[in-house]
């Protein structure tokens, strides 16, 4: 493990009052959350609720119209965070050399980086498909290169943006392996899924999120159990909602 | 239709022949439109990609000039250089004009808009795909320009050569500032043009022939390589 | 592989690039006229010029026009044309340093075989263009200034016909060297105002026939000038100096006496001793 022990955190991440809007939309409404570390924080709701919209700007990709959104330790907050999209976006090169670009970005030394590749490889099960092209990888295999990639920067904060969308049931397996053992080895987790079984086998913590307003932010246990908000209790009846 | 077995029978004579002439002129076409291109490529490859990637005051200016360039005919490129390298122009001292350089200088002229404008759009189009997850890793625009051309390769490649058949194929530049002197600057386009005037129309047609197949292979050679590397990077 | 893709590119940048001029080549640029180029004299007699000097000679030819526009620019040591009066002003504002005489040539008419102008056997060529003209017949010009295009506007002025006016009906400016609009005049068929060289080295005649020649109006002289160093001081002035003495010597003069197109002479040496 090359991040050095003494990084401050830069949790918590603390949004205030944030809204984002785009021609005239109000896309996400009037936001105030505060994410602690240590969690898995799933993000549920219908469709088009904002969900993707909430990650990026959490992840700064993009800027609310509104509010604020402040890491405790501003300084360095980009380089210990990372993201796994819903479709992932791979380098027309071989598979270790997607890790092996994503590192040298954050200035990761060659030696180095050598050691993390065949680690994150070796935890996801792509050793073996090491000096493939990426692209020719199933659409698993390029998630789960794609949660390595991430994994490998050693991020203290990991945003999953419905990263099993499109996979089977055994990708979907795998994925949800790797996310936990990315967070057992110390990273917070904060994802959205439209899919209730997934929230229910990864989550700590749920927030429930319709038409760009979080209705509902809970334990998991309780929000399962007994959800306070009506058009949660309605979500998870599996009623549609709009 | 004699006009064209004539031409078929001299392009055969002049290939079997190993003319000393025809291959000192073959190597010099393909020495400048070579290196033309491969000038053209290493500023254009850059600027095209910064054009897609940068929002500037007069993008708009440099998205229409490079469209514009494109276009212009060879004779004003061969024009401007010509009184750009005249004894009597800024630059005379040098005494460049009617050598190959000075024909190279032309053909970067003509090409680099060329590659510049149609390296833009690749790399617009791939940036569109890439850039969320170019920026989530921390590569802004700036540093993601290497591996979006490198990415964009096998488009880059048609980009380039689409360069290479202008500079290849122009007759109009290359004859004002080379000045299609014989064993310095006579090239495929300005030998077919000079036996055009001499009116033997069979052994300019048969020239024709021979850097239709010149060019010919060059392409073929590319789509083999771009195929075959094509297949295996997806 | 990137890193490989770009050494190769660069070394081939490298390797490509023109090497300076070796060294040991003595040259220098003639420029000169489209149809003494065309005619194949300088393949002849510049390789006897190069055994004796050990001077190579670079041709670059254009219209008399450009050619004298070029030497103007000092993009060339000398300047070798047929325009008489253009040549004499060129000296006279100091951009040569003196006309030589060196040979002449002649123009001649050439036509459709059907002749419909009927010219064919006429003496005078001023009664030939204003044949031409009568009949409203198909008359290609170079229209490209260069020096037989200069020729064929003087002649056309003692007709007394502006043939100009009629350009784009009968009258056809090609704009073009004069092989293009002999290639122009074949293709229409058309009469058309050459020079005898590259007439006789012209291999697409199709129709087109010899009208009219030997009219002493139609004599071409050629004049051979040193540009002036004074004005580009970059200019080869003892090479082109060795070529001007070796073209109007008695060994010059022989070469080019000596040069047939099938069979016929084709410049007539006229240096003054």
């Amino acid at each position: 493990m090359t991040a050095p022990l003494d990084d401050t955190s830069i949790l918590p991440l603390e949004l205030t009052d944030v809204s984002f809007a785009a021609g005239g939309n109000r896309l996400i409404k009037d936001v105030t959350l505060r994410f602690e570390p240590g969690l898995k924080t799933v993000m549920i709701g219908p469709n088009g609720a904002g969900k993707s919209l909430f990650l990026r700007l959490c992840h700064g990709l993009l800027q609310p119209t509104q509010g604020s959104i402040r890491w405790q330790q501003e300084t360095g907050a980009d380089r210990h965070q990372a993201m796994v999209f819903q479709r992932p976006v791979m380098l027309r090169r071989s598979v270790a050399a997607n890790i092996d670009y994503a590192l040298k970005l954050r200035q990761i030394s060659r030696r180095d980086r050598g050691d993390i590749i065949d680690r994150v490889l070796h935890q996801t099960g792509l050793r073996r498909l090491a000096d493939q092209p990426a692209r020719v990888l199933s659409i698993g295999e390029q998630q789960k290169l794609a949660l390595a990639r991430a994994w490998a920067l050693e991020p203290q904060v990991l945003f999953l943006d419905e990263p099993t969308a499109s996979l089977d049931p055994a990708a979907i397996h795998s994925v949800e392996e790797i996310i936990a053992a990315i967070h057992d080895a110390g990273t917070r987790i904060i994802m959205t899924t439209h899919d209730l079984g997934q929230a229910r086998r990864i989550a700590d913590e749920v927030l429930f999120i319709n038409r760009g307003r979080i209705l509902e932010a809970a334990p998991a246990d309780r929000f399962f159990n007994a959800p306070e908000n009506d058009l949660a209790q309605a979500f998870l009846r599996g009623e549609l909602l709009w | 239709m004699t006009d064209f077995s004539d031409a078929f029978a001299a392009a055969i004579g002049l290939v079997l022949g190993l003319d000393t002439s025809l291959t000192e002129i073959v190597g010099l076409s393909l020495r400048v439109s070579l290196t033309a291109v491969a000038i053209a490529a290493f500023i254009g490859l850059p600027v095209g990609a910064a054009i897609a990637l940068f929002r500037f005051p007069g993008r708009f200016f440099f998205v229409v000039a490079t469209n514009a360039l494109m276009g212009m005919p060879p004779v004003v490129v061969g024009l401007i250089v010509y009184l750009l390298l005249s004894r009597a122009g800024p630059f005379g001292v040098f005494g460049l004009l009617f050598t190959p350089t000075a024909m190279i200088v032309a053909q970067v002229l003509l090409v680099t808009p060329i590659i510049a404008a149609l390296t833009r759009q690749v790399i617009e189009d791939l940036w569109i795909e890439y850039e969320e997850q170019m920026r989530s890793l921390g590569a802004g625009p700036g540093r993601a320009v290497p591996a979006l051309l490198w990415d964009g390769r096998f488009t880059l490649i048609t980009a380039i050569l689409a360069g290479f058949g202008r500079a290849s194929a122009e007759v109009g530049a290359v004859m004002i500032v080379g000045g299609n002197i014989d064993h310095v600057t006579r090239v495929m386009t300005t030998s077919i043009a000079l036996e055009v005037s001499k009116g033997n129309l069979a052994l300019a047609l048969g020239l024709g022939m021979i850097l239709l197949v010149l060019s010919a292979s060059i392409n073929a050679a590319a789509y083999l390589i771009q195929h075959n590397t094509k297949r295996w990077h997806a | 592989m990137k890193r490989v893709i770009l050494m190769a590119l660069m070394t081939t940048v490298i390797g490509l690039l023109p090497g300076p001029a070796l060294a040991a080549e003595k040259f220098f640029t003639l420029v000169g006229t489209t149809s003494t180029d065309n005619s194949g004299l300088y393949e002849k007699i510049l390789p006897l010029f190069t055994a004796r000097t050990g001077i190579k000679v670079r041709v670059v030819s254009v219209g008399t026009g450009r050619a004298i526009n070029i030497a103007k620019n000092g993009d060339a040591d000398v300047l070798l044309v047929h325009h008489k009066t253009s040549e004499e002003k060129f000296v006279a504002e100091g951009y040569g340093l003196k006309r030589y005489d060196v040979m002449y040539n002649d123009f001649i008419i050439v036509g459709p075989e059907n002749d419909p102008a009927n010219i064919l056997g006429l003496k005078s060529v001023v009664d030939g263009l204003a044949q031409i003209a009568a009949t409203k017949s198909f008359f290609v010009s170079r229209g490209d200034d260069s020096g037989t295009h200069k020729k064929e506007l003087s002649i056309w002025k003692m007709t007394g016909i502006d043939a100009a006016k009629a350009s784009g009906t009968w009258y056809r400016e090609a704009g073009a060297g004069m092989g293009a609009t002999l290639n122009t005049a074949s293709a229409m068929p058309a009469y058309t105002f050459s020079d005898r060289g590259t007439w006789l080295k012209f291999e697409n005649r199709g129709g087109l026939r010899l009208m009219t020649e030997s009219d002493p109006l139609l004599l071409n002289p050629y004049g051979v000038i040193l540009i002036n160093p004074k004005r580009h001081p970059h200019v080869k002035a003892k090479m082109g100096q060795a070529f001007i003495d070796w073209i109007t010597s008695p060994e010059g003069q022989a070469a080019i006496k000596a040069y047939r197109i099938n069979g016929r002479q084709a410049f007539f040496p006229n240096a003054k001793k």
